[in-house]
């Protein structure tokens, strides 16, 4: 099969519809066998800052960007200006041909750091400031400029849908731009209706308009352009079963079929949206006819009532949790040491974004590592589990209430605003598999032969569990130290046994849990080289990791998992063997790094660090770890790319 | 078998200073439940920190004793999950109105159908003494070195604009009176709040029992003191709101109500309205089996322990193939 990669970019100010038209780019694609992964990129704005949809296509699954662009979709001229660098010879600039003699230094949304900057970029080049003449400068390079009459054809997308005013339609240069595309491309067109078609499902008017731009753009482009561009997409057959979905929905589908049936959350970004989608789905049903099941979303006035309203909630033993993002998490540190000393299985879902305080609130981070595992006052069990892909984001939304009820701790389901805002195809998810373990329960029936206790000392650290309301097994709870009933003590030596009694359940965790679901290892297991890493630069780093072995180079990859408690025996001996060990993450001083130094002894030799706000690319880790195996590189880097 | 209130009392040893309003207000609620009826294993009583925080470890219902001014939100958690339990949330003036106020606020917004009970005493006793969001300005207790500087937040009021349907206020040492307004307030349907005036003997040197008994003012008459408080239901106040026409009506007298202090300070029913739609009623009209089948309820795994759950809607709209 001849090899796909094609990296589409459409780009403009928020509120124009980028997201739009990349759900369904990518959905089209889908349509066709192809595979996509596409990150979204915005700012902290309502309407008219830039934003942009960096999207690839595969005909394997692909699972990171790479810095290249080959098509680049600019709705506007600040589209061009960010990202003409990214678009690589041979490929192409779709812009608004009535846009061309804009001056890029005043665009007004620019801000005065990227003015400063770009000036002394247009000096060097000896460019004016006027679009074409970037333009012209890209074409020199090779690379094709496609310029389109944007209000042109939205005039006849207008007569032909009989609308009197282009200011109704403007919305529709996403579509439009949408159609050039793959008018270039020379694709399917029909499976690009049916993504439209699925995209505004349930408003027909909306269809119809949209399908109507669709085709005169991709008529106008297969007619102005024939054969011009080299990149060609055809479809593939399709034998297997495939959804197209983000982080965020992953989350939220794994966790409503792992039980959850109650979720609270305060708006926060980039977490919300996980919740908004569980609500629309809020009716739920069931494997047996006529059962009905439902999961009630709660928008709570601050995530301290969040987390405590899903702690409370849990104690009916409703699998309850709340989604938040570094600043919401602040806030609910003190509910978390609550939730620790009463034993509660509440699950935490983290969207890490840029930090500190607001930091960059829509941009992308892994700041929080040492936080989620140190949050609360006080020496508490709890359990840290980080998610690797989108994929990871919908298995351990599952897992992460199976550890809770079974270990009866809190439990910090780590992920990132690079997963929650990427949107990847993969095969239908394999749930036949799935388990949900509630660990040990007492019922009505089993408490009529003895006096409970909420806290009973047991071996493991871990006593039955009855729920609130249930007949013989009242019980109490306390932020207090307390008995095994539940009651407030502050004797010395109650104090020790229930300190042991709760961190013993650490204990438990390490031998009950298996170690394949605690790391993932990619690659040769006597390789001289192993990269050290969690989370979402999984993607990245797997794809740079089979180009490296490729060309010969002796890598392998441990992904850590459970960083809390971390299976540091297991990790230590993946390390211990390896020659240079690198520890690729996102943020500023290499926060898993130190983790493992501390609970192995084994220092990184290397780091390759980014704290942009932007993901990592394929391109620039596969840029960073060669160096570091030809022993030509710093002991750190750090990794800049990403507009 | 019918209970009585000691059957609410449990073996946990009863710490609070000898002569505290909490006394009156812990036999009152067990009182109350006794007289209801409610089975102890369905009641659940939920507090802060402070004084007031420890009363659920001394009745025989499940208890939980939670974070300061964090007790709604742990009471609303419960009921959402499981609708069948009698949730009755407790907590003091500075825990309700000081750290959590944002919570009471804003839990007036969800109307749930359960019991708050502020036990208003003025001070921080726990900590020894400072002043509390009720304490009028101007006033020094006993343990702080200088007078009140801020104003007092009224609770009827504050919980009335914040969308409580029933709104009263009680006195710690008339158990009896006490008594019945909590069995008032557990029957309401909605969300409903007591605030309790209650004396602490040891930090609060000024609205003391002495002085709600009125006994720094003797009739010259009969000899004897004047009590502060009256009942509202002997001058005829009616708080209940009988149709929504009256509804702004009725707050601002209830409003006016609350604004009495000093000399004369009603207790009663300050507002009643049931014909708000309670947060469950709003839940079953988007998920109608809500109350059948609650939360808590929902069987979420087969005997292999297989998930029952059905995703197949939210696949339908993910699928590409």
């Amino acid at each position: 099969m001849a090899e796909v990669d094609f990296n589409w970019m459409a780009g403009g100010p928020q509120g124009s519809g980028v997201d739009t038209a990349a759900n369904i780019f990518g959905r089209a694609c889908g349509y066709g066998g192809l595979y996509v992964y596409g990150r979204r990129e915005y700012h902290s704005n309502i309407k008219g800052l830039h934003s942009y949809f960096h999207l690839r296509v595969s005909n394997h699954e692909v699972s990171a960007n790479l810095n290249d662009v080959d098509l680049l979709a600019a709705f506007d001229a600040e589209t061009v200006v960010r990202h003409i660098e990214e678009v690589v010879p041979g490929g192409g600039i779709i812009v608004d041909k009535d846009q061309l003699e804009i001056k890029t230094l005043t665009i007004q949304t620019l801000p005065p750091e990227f003015k400063s900057m770009f000036k002394n970029y247009l000096e060097s080049k000896g460019l004016s400031d006027r679009l074409s003449d970037l333009l012209k400068d890209a074409e020199e390079k090779g690379i094709h400029i496609f310029q389109i009459p944007y209000m042109e054809l939205l005039r006849q997308i207008a007569s032909k849908l009989g609308i009197d005013k282009l200011s109704k339609i403007m919305r529709m240069i996403n579509v439009l731009t949408v159609g050039i595309s793959f008018g270039l491309v020379d694709y399917d067109v029909e499976l690009v209706e049916k993504a439209v078609r699925t995209f505004f499902q349930e408003k027909p008017k909306i269809i119809e308009m949209n399908v109507v731009a669709l085709k005169i753009a991709y008529d106008y482009a297969k007619k102005s352009f024939s054969n011009d561009f080299k990149h060609n997409l055809q479809k593939l057959p399709v034998k297997e079963e495939r959804i197209f979905l983000s982080g965020n929905q992953a989350v939220a589908v794994g966790k409503v079929l792992g039980g959850c049936r109650i979720q609270t959350y305060y708006p926060i970004t980039p977490a919300a949206d996980e919740s908004e989608y569980i609500e629309a789905h809020e009716v739920l049903k069931t494997e047996i006819p006529g059962m009905d099941a439902g999961v009630i979303v709660i928008q709570t006035e601050d995530e301290i009532a969040a987390i405590n309203m899903a702690s409370g909630a849990a104690l009916t033993g409703t699998r309850a949790a709340t989604s938040t993002s570094g600043p919401g998490f602040s806030l609910m540190v003190e509910g978390l040491s609550w939730a620790g000393n009463n034993e509660v299985p509440v699950v935490i879902t983290y969207y890490q974004r840029g930090a500190p305080s607001t930091g960059l609130p829509t941009r992308h981070g892994q700041d929080d590592l040492r936080f989620a595992i140190h949050a609360g006052h006080g020496e508490f069990p709890r359990i840290v589990l980080a998610s690797g892909d989108i994929k990871e984001c919908f298995y351990d939304a599952i897992t992460a209430f199976n550890y809770a009820e079974r270990f009866q701790l809190p439990v910090i389901h780590l992920i990132d605003k690079a997963l929650a805002n990427s949107s990847q195809t993969f095969p239908l998810f394999e749930t036949k598999e799935i388990k949900i373990q509630r660990g040990n329960i007492l019922d009505e029936d089993k408490l009529k032969y003895f006096e409970y206790r909420r806290f009973s000392f047991t071996e493991s650290g871990v006593s039955p569990r009855v729920f609130l309301g249930t007949k013989g097994g009242i019980h109490w709870y306390t932020g207090d130290e307390h008995n095994e009933f539940g009651h407030i003590s502050e004797e010395s030596f109650n104090r020790t046994k229930m300190m042991e009694k709760r961190m013993k359940k650490l204990e438990a965790v390490e031998i009950e849990v298996p170690i394949s679901e605690k790391i993932n290892f990619f690659g040769d297991k006597n390789a001289k080289n192993i990269i050290v890493s969690w989370g979402s630069p999984k993607g990245a780093i797997i794809e740079s990791l089979y180009k490296l072995t490729k060309e010969g180079f002796s890598l392998s990859f441990l992904q850590v998992r459970m960083i809390h408690p971390l299976p540091s025996k297991h990790i230590a001996e993946f390390l211990q063997r390896a020659e240079k060990v690198i520890d690729v993450e996102m943020n500023y001083s290499g926060q898993l790094g130190g983790i493992i130094r501390e609970k192995t002894g084994i220092p990184m030799d290397f780091q390759i660090l980014k704290y942009n706000g932007r993901p990592m690319t394929t391109t620039e880790v596969y840029n960073a770890l060669k160096p570091v195996l030809l022993n030509q590189a710093p002991k750190r880097q750090v990794l800049t790319f990403g507009s | 078998m019918a209970l009585n209130w000691v059957d609410y009392k449990t073996d946990v040893f009863v710490d609070w200073c000898p002569g505290c309003g909490n006394f009156g207000i812990l036999v009152a609620l067990q009182m109350a439940l006794a007289e209801l009826g409610l089975e102890p294993h369905r009641v659940v009583l939920v507090s802060g920190i402070g004084c007031s925080g420890k009363v659920p470890h001394f009745v025989k219902v499940y208890g939980v004793h939670t974070l300061h001014g964090r007790t709604l939100p742990f009471a609303q958690g419960i009921k959402i999950a499981n609708p069948d339990l009698e949730v009755i949330a407790i907590g003091g003036d500075g825990d309700g109105l000081g750290i959590g106020v944002g919570h009471l606020v804003n839990a007036g917004r969800r109307n749930l159908d359960i019991t708050y009970l502020i036990h208003d005493n003025g001070v921080y006793g726990l900590t020894k003494g400072q002043v509390s969001p009720t304490l009028q300005r101007g006033l020094k207790v006993k343990a702080v070195p200088k007078p009140n500087i801020n104003d007092a937040i009224n609770p009827i009021i504050l919980a009335i604009a914040s969308g409580y349907t029933f709104v009263a206020r009680a006195y710690a040492y008339d158990t009896s009176h006490l008594k019945e307004i909590i069995k008032q307030a557990i029957k309401h349907k909605g969300l409903a709040l007591v605030d309790i005036l209650q004396p602490c003997p040891t930090y609060n040197d000024i609205n003391t029992k002495e002085w709600y008994s009125g006994e720094d003012r003797i009739d010259p008459k009969t000899g004897k003191p004047i009590p502060r408080l009256y009942k509202l239901e002997e001058v005829g106040y009616d708080p209940i709101v009988h149709n929504i026409d009256e509804e702004l009506k009725k707050k601002i007298g209830a409003i006016e109500k609350a604004k009495e202090w000093g000399d004369r300070i009603p207790i009663g029913i300050f507002y009643k309205n049931e014909l708000v739609p309670t947060f469950q009623e709003r839940i079953i009209k988007r998920i109608p089996f809500y109350l059948n089948n609650p939360p808590a309820k929902q069987r979420i795994n087969d005997k292999e322990d297989h998930p029952l759950t059905s995703i197949d809607d939210f696949l339908k709209e993910l699928r590409i193939t």
